[in-house]
């Protein structure tokens, strides 16, 4: 699987009413690794991973160019189903959002919507995902209490489970630490490396350290536009763009 | 400058006094009916049926409200519901949209005694239902209509889109995520609001008495095509038409009743809401 | 695909049951005037008198009997509802202001029959005794009435002068105005609008107001034009309340009555339309 493309982006232009919000991008994301975007806010960051599941649909004054491929097919494509894509790309926010539900329901939800699982094999679902999202062991004697009762971060990965239960092939972080103190970040970080093992993972961070930390490649975006994009020891140690250098060595953003 | 002082002190004192207004007249409704009426909670004023006009209890007419109540809310409850979904989650912004908002606005404005005409037009005599439990309910379920559909349309607004939106990422469709999620949380809201309309259902008289019945049944309907008795018309008729004291004694104990229903509706609705908003602050606390 | 179908099925019998409200408002006007037609001519909108075993149809001593009562009614409860708004929005603070604002709410919803039956035993003695004639009257019916309409006007008003942005408030305050001079010449002219909405609001409230009003106010045998507000009177809705379980079906009388609720639904129409047009107008203009 490995340096096998996943998603990639041709010249991708994208608006809300008049206001452009993704100028022109052009990049490749590669399976089985942590592809950190990061850039200031406001600088369109969430919005390119909300393509990636089509999330903006759902915005009505959205109006995207381009195309984004996944596997070889362009997710814009007619054809294309919009709840099948979903499924297969995942996503986490930015603050924690369960459902208001037992935390078995919320890992459990997916798999029941789409007719996965039911009985014994669901709770294998169950127990999988939440060891996967390593909340297992905190949560296994209390799997009917409501979700809304774990600490934020524990909320985080739970979330986190809720989306590796419908087995996706991406999974898409939108600022998943924003909202958490530094231990739940510690947690959630290093369960971003441990996941690419099995998924391609796509973190959209405003922190630096993060992205640095998480990420094997890693992109700039700066007002829309792709500044840097590479591996993340090259983009670190040598960037090539003199905003990227400006924004790693903490000069703004 | 001391002369504003003055006159703001006086202002306050008129606020103060027509602030008080209200509730004055609440607690002295209240109180009256209830000293009136409070001899008269019998068992047997309440578990018998009325006979020769002022005479006997009032049981026929308190189920009567209930099934009339009921029969309104199978109707104006899951339209009102469905309707509610639709103008929150699917109703695009258009010439549409505006147009059903507008009919929803003019249907909640049309005056009690219109319905009421409307269901002896159309229901009874067009329809063919007579007068009759169904009638009567269904013409209340019209009037009701209006408030289930916006109290519905206001707590299906209130989840939050984070719900929506972690539903829809996980690839649920619109109407399982409406229908998982959505719809769920939003239960205790929609609930809250049906009470309320149900609570102004209960005390309704115009509608009924001109599609449901005299009020003074002593039976209560075999089918749901047969009239029914209900305690608002029966205040209506035994407060004036009967001129007697027992008559009289009949109307407080009707009216301490009804005002107790409506009153245990209202204080449940409003337990639910507090419960609803405390459940969501903990969420975002 | 099967999915796709389904949520557009689904789809499209959500917007039917969102359409229910438009169906129902045409039946009630297809209906009303179906029945109501054949009596609405000449006499019918500028006839004095009102006397239906001689087939006489005439609304005017009813329609000017309904503006009395309303207007009256209407009168008393801007005396007391927009100082309470004032009180409210101004000078208030929890827990006053919630326990007010939940008795206030508590009053719209309390059955109009059992106000009108309070009215009844209470206010109409106490006029009787106190101050003259039969107690059922006029004044009976403006206060009972005044009541049921206070609600509309307090809550509506107060929404108003809430929302004046507070900036006002503090700027006014910090040049040293005491709060009443603030209310009268920043907030009651800022607002003005949206009370006046909740006038007409009102007003509309009250003429298609039934029970409560039919309770107290009389309702003599032949409608006419009150000389004082002892006198009792008749209004449309209980006129055709009273008269409606006599009416012959398929009379000139209940003809006559459907198109006194004709009648009675294109003013309260008008009223509610003119409120709602007042509130977008300032909806709009505030952003």
């Amino acid at each position: 699987m490995s340096n096998q493309t996943r998603i990639e982006t041709r010249n991708l232009n994208l608006r809300f009413g008049s206001a452009v919000v993704l100028k022109n991008l052009n990049m490749s994301i590669k399976s089985n690794f942590v592809t950190a975007i990061m850039g200031p806010s406001g600088c369109g960051k969430s919005t390119l991973i909300r393509t990636f599941n089509r999330l903006n649909d759902l915005i009505p004054e959205c109006h995207i160019e381009g195309e984004v491929i996944l596997n070889g097919m362009n997710i814009f494509d007619k054809k294309v189903d919009v709840v099948e894509l979903r499924k297969r790309v995942g996503m986490v926010f930015q603050k924690p959002n369960p459902f208001p539900k037992s935390i078995y329901d919320n890992v459990a939800y997916g798999p029941k919507m789409h007719g996965m699982a039911h009985g014994k094999k669901l709770d294998t679902i169950v127990e999988k995902s939440l060891k996967d999202a390593a909340l297992w062991a905190e949560v296994k004697d209390r799997l009917r209490d409501s979700a809304l009762s774990l600490s934020g971060g524990q909320q985080q990965r739970l979330c986190i489970a809720r989306t590796l239960s419908v087995q996706p092939e991406v999974i898409l972080l939108d600022e998943p630490c924003s909202a958490l103190d530094p231990a739940a970040t510690a947690k959630i970080e290093s369960l971003m490396v441990q996941l690419k093992k099995n998924y391609t993972v796509i973190v959209v961070t405003h922190n630096m350290q993060q992205a640095a930390r998480v990420s094997d490649y890693t992109a700039f975006l700066y007002l829309g536009e792709l500044m840097e994009y590479g591996e993340a020891e090259q983009v670190f140690k040598n960037p090539s763009n003199k905003l990227t250098e400006d924004f790693i060595t903490g000069r703004f953003g | 400058m001391v002369n504003e002082q003055v006159k703001e002190k006086y202002v306050k004192i008129f606020l103060y006094f027509t602030a008080s207004f209200s509730i004055l007249v609440l607690i002295a409704i209240m109180f009256f009916i209830a000293i009136k009426g409070m001899g008269m909670l019998t068992v047997e004023f309440l578990t018998t049926a009325p006979y020769r006009f002022e005479y006997g209890g009032i049981y026929p007419q308190i189920i009567g409200t209930l099934y009339l109540t009921g029969v309104c809310m199978v109707f104006a409850g899951p339209i009102g519901i469905l309707a509610g979904i639709y103008l929150s989650e699917y109703a695009p912004v258009n010439i549409i949209t505006k147009i059903l908002r507008f009919f929803v606005e003019s249907l909640a404005g049309v005056p009690s005694i219109v319905i009421g005409l409307f269901g002896l037009a159309f229901l009874v005599y067009y329809m063919h239902f007579q007068i009759s439990l169904f009638s009567g309910g269904l013409a209340l379920g019209f009037m009701i209509l209006p408030w289930t559909v916006r109290a519905s349309e206001e707590a299906i607004r209130a989840v939050p889109f984070s719900y929506r939106e972690a539903s829809l990422a996980l690839g649920a469709s619109k109407w399982q995520t409406i229908k998982e999620v959505v719809a769920k949380a939003a239960a205790p809201g929609i609930v809250t609001g049906l009470l309320l309309g149900l609570g102004k259902a209960i005390g309704e008289t115009a509608v009924v008495l001109l599609t449901a019945g005299s009020g003074l049944e002593s039976f209560l309907p075999r089918s749901i095509f047969e009239p029914v008795a209900s305690l608002p018309v029966y205040l209506y008729m035994i407060a004036t038409q009967g001129h007697t004291s027992e008559a009289y004694n009949r109307a407080y104990g009707a009216a301490l009743v009804l005002l107790g229903i409506f009153l245990v509706i209202n204080v449940f609705a409003s337990l639910l809401r507090n419960y609803y908003i405390k459940k969501h602050r903990v969420r975002f606390g | 695909m099967k999915r796709q179908i389904r949520e557009a099925i689904i789809e499209k019998g959500l917007f039917l049951a969102a359409s229910a409200s438009i169906i129902i408002v045409m039946l009630i006007i297809i209906f009303m005037f179906a029945e109501g037609i054949r009596a609405l001519n000449f006499d019918f909108l500028f006839g004095m008198e009102w006397w239906p075993s001689g087939e006489k149809f005439g609304i005017i001593p009813t329609v000017v009997s309904t503006f009395i009562i309303g207007l009256g009614a209407l009168g008393i409860a801007i005396i007391i509802g927009i100082p309470c708004a004032i009180f409210l929005s101004e000078y208030s603070r929890d827990p006053i202001r919630s326990i007010i604002k939940s008795s206030v709410e508590m009053l719209v919803g309390i059955p109009s029959i059992v106000l009108g039956f309070f009215g009844l035993v209470v206010l109409v003695p106490l006029i009787r005794y106190n101050i003259g004639g039969l107690g059922e009257s006029i004044l009976a019916g403006w206060i009972i009435l005044s009541i049921m309409t206070l609600p509309h006007i307090i809550s509506i008003s107060e929404d108003a002068m809430r929302a004046v942005p507070n900036s006002f408030r503090e700027g006014s305050i910090a040049l040293g105005s005491t709060t009443w001079q603030t209310t009268k010449a920043l907030i009651i002219p800022n607002a003005k609008s949206g009370i006046f909405a909740s006038i007409v609001l009102g007003m509309g409230n009250a003429i298609g107001e039934t029970m409560a009003v039919l309770m107290v106010i009389g309702n003599p045998n032949i409608p006419w034009i009150p000389q004082s507000i002892l006198d009792q009177v008749r209004v449309l809705t209980s006129t055709i309340v009273i008269e409606i379980s006599y009416a012959i079906w398929g009379s000139m009388h209940q003809y006559s009555l459907f198109a006194l609720g004709i009648v009675l639904f294109a003013v309260v129409s008008v009223l509610n339309l003119i409120s709602r047009l007042i509130i977008k107008e300032e909806i709009r203009k505030r952003w």
